[in-house]
């Protein structure tokens, strides 16, 4: 009897692993191999791992780390690293920051309009979201919309150059992945019970102490997820920075994109990606033990 | 925690401030009504409550007990009417600026924080040195014998030291009112007899105003000096506990608290001591032994506590307030016994009496004919 509950739950947990294994991992490791080869023109256009050369019977198992070093040795790459998260780092600040209230002002209003503001918080996915970033485009650029209010209301004389800025980038991000913070945020706060705000009033906290010592610390792990769906794919946006973005904007998605199908080096292109996930698991492991520490 | 109230202070005043003409009240709430929308919670409420008091407010659910208790705590502004503290209107002044402090029915407790946070967070709203936080936090938790979980986080807590941690919370600051809604809900039966006790002890001991909300009337007797009765938003008796259960001045309170045999009647006869009535539920003459505000052919109802009547198998030989019946039900409760008396006009009552004999032998039962009888002085006559 228990061993065969043992197996269901094994089950139920086997096909999410398997999944994983098969669509992340093994993808992962794929790329892990390429970025040990050397970059060559041939089909596909990297040096195989290894090679049996019949003739002398010589089996050569050839790895290189010289697209890492390449990597650390170029400023380029990681001031496209920093660049990465910077802009990721602030676009989530500023998502945070305009999240929250509205989050806050869902959580807080009648069960039937609760629903009506989630949808409106949804609607926007219902269109591509490559059409979206078109359309900030025709709203950013020199004769649309927003520069021809600026002009109208006379705030500028002449147009200004909004398109093709670091602005513009992290208007996009904010804009797009706003949702993804709005959603956990609502979550936590919708669960948290109210009588605790009146509690901390009642024992002679203002209402600014009562959000910084109540209701800021029993939100923290929405904040936190919100703040890591926000930030995880900000820094590896390509879309965003590609079409908002100026020349200078820096992202190691451009270049990843441009080692791969310009340059094709797909060793280094491979290797920027394995020390982007590397980047990547610190903010993350670091946010997680937070969380645990919360609870 | 066997704490029996200690015999001082308040319970031992030969005259209980509230019935002294001159006394100065503690607590005046001031024609207070509340409305939201088209509803009206509380409607022009008038209470005053005395220093030392430990105050019930007693009524269902939407009787706007809880809309007061939030009015006095500052987390409702009321429509019309005022409440002053120690003689200063409340009028405008935020919760955290009134010197009450409030223990929530559902304990409201930090999730976040541990047991010691929990009760240092008011005191260190006040801006207190640590040291003085840590001692006052030691001293109240000692106090409620909490010491030893200090560093718990409240949901590695039972109910009932969870309802000590609120309570410890809501003392700490030294409040001068203390507000406790629905305190004992949540515990059980017996934990809620300690409590009471308990309760009255600190109350006591710190010699704080307690303001108690509550739907549960035998808490109410058990705690209260005094004891609001609340119905649809308004106070429809205010008195001591024993005067609430046998002096009830209308129906409703009569039938809220504890069990009563109404019986509907006629005035034919109102002197000074004496008032007559006939009524068709006993098929005779009901008696009491005190004038009343009526005029004749007034129709009335007369309450009487089902501890009150007199039930034997023998017949009575008396004219007024004796009626006879038969035995519907029986319910042996250990200590007392319930009858249910099927009377000649068809109405039913309730008799209880005490089981001082072990002996089942010649216990009343099922379908015995019986004959109740009762004093004049112990029924109630209620005009509303």
């Amino acid at each position: 009897m228990l061993s065969k509950l043992r197996l269901g739950r094994t089950a139920v947990i086997l096909v999410p692993m398997l999944w994983l294994a098969a669509f992340f991992f093994i993808p992962f490791l794929v790329v892990f191999k390429i970025s040990l080869a050397e970059a060559m023109i041939a089909v596909p256009p990297y040096s195989p791992l290894l090679q049996w050369d019949s003739s002398n019977a010589y089996l050569t198992f050839k790895v290189t780390f010289g697209n890492y070093l390449y990597l650390f040795e170029s400023r380029f790459y990681l001031d496209a690293y920093l660049s990465s998260l910077k802009i990721a780092a602030i676009s989530t600040f500023f998502a945070l920051l305009i999240g929250f209230p509205i989050a806050y002002l869902i959580a807080r209003s009648r069960p039937t309009m609760r629903t009506i503001l989630l949808a409106l918080v949804i609607l926007p996915f219902w269109t591509s979201f490559l059409l979206r970033v078109y359309a900030w485009m025709a709203l950013l650029k020199k004769n649309g919309l927003v520069n021809d209010f600026l002009l109208a209301t006379g705030i500028i004389d002449q147009p200004i150059q909004i398109l093709q800025t670091d602005f513009a980038v992290y208007l996009g991000i904010v804009y797009t992945y706003l949702p993804f913070m709005i959603l956990p945020l609502y979550t936590t706060l919708e669960k948290m019970d109210l009588n605790l705000l009146d509690a901390a009033q009642d024992l002679g906290a203002k209402p600014y102490q009562s959000f910084f010592l109540v209701t800021l610390p029993l939100v923290k792990p929405g904040i936190i997820a919100g703040c890591l769906l926000v930030f995880i794919p900000a820094v590896g946006e390509y879309v965003i920075p590609a079409l908002l973005g100026g020349s200078d904007t820096l992202m190691i998605g451009r270049v990843l994109w441009d080692e791969f199908f310009l340059n094709r080096d797909w060793p280094l292109a491979s290797a920027v990606a394995v020390v982007m996930l590397i980047v990547l698991v610190g903010p993350i492991m670091f946010m997680r033990n937070s969380n645990k520490e919360a609870e | 925690m066997s704490a029996f109230p200690n015999t001082s202070t308040v319970q031992t005043q030969s005259v209980p401030t509230w019935r002294q003409k001159d006394a100065k009240p503690f607590v005046q709430i001031e024609q207070i009504t509340k409305q939201f929308g088209q509803f009206t919670a509380v409607n022009s409420v008038s209470l005053d409550i005395y220093r030392n008091e430990l105050f019930c407010l007693l009524g269902g659910s939407g009787s706007g007990k809880s809309t007061l208790l939030r009015m006095l705590a500052g987390f409702e502004e009321p429509t019309s009417g005022r409440i002053l503290i120690d003689g200063v209107d409340m009028t405008g002044i935020p919760p955290w600026e009134r010197p009450v402090n409030m223990m929530f029915q559902s304990y409201a407790l930090f999730p976040h924080l541990s047991v010691e946070a929990n009760v240092a967070f008011g005191l260190k709203r006040e801006g207190l040195k640590s040291a003085e936080v840590n001692k006052r936090v030691a001293e109240i938790l000692g106090m409620v014998q909490l010491g030893h979980l200090a560093k718990r986080k409240p949901h590695m807590l039972s109910g009932g030291q969870r309802q000590r941690v609120a309570l410890a919370r809501s003392l700490v600051k030294r409040p001068k009112l203390l507000l406790l809604d629905e305190p004992l809900g949540a515990l059980d039966k017996k934990l809620r007899e300690e409590t009471q006790f308990e309760l009255m002890r600190l109350q006591d001991e710190l010699g704080i105003t307690f303001i108690v909300v509550t739907h549960d009337q035998e808490e109410a007797m058990t705690l209260a000096t005094r004891i609001g009765v609340m119905n649809n938003g308004d106070i429809v008796q205010t008195a001591e506990p024993h005067e609430v259960y046998e002096y009830p001045q209308n129906r409703f309170v009569a039938e809220f608290i504890g069990n009563v045999n109404l019986f509907d009647g006629t005035v034919i006869d109102d002197e000074r001591d004496t008032t007559s009535m006939r009524s068709a539920d006993i098929d005779g003459l009901l008696q009491v032994d005190h004038g009343i505000s009526c005029a004749p052919n007034q129709d009335v109802s007369v309450a009487i506590r089902p501890e009150k009547i007199r039930i034997s198998r023998e017949p009575i030989d008396l004219e007024v307030n004796a009626t006879t019946g038969v035995i519907s039900d029986v319910a042996y409760m250990g200590s007392q016994s319930i009858f249910k008396v099927r009377l000649n006009s068809g109405k039913e009552i309730r008799i209880t009496q005490p089981n001082v004999s072990r002996e089942m032998g010649n216990r009343l039962t099922w379908e015995d004919r019986v004959f109740l009888s009762w004093d004049a002085d112990s029924c109630v006559v209620l005009v509303a």
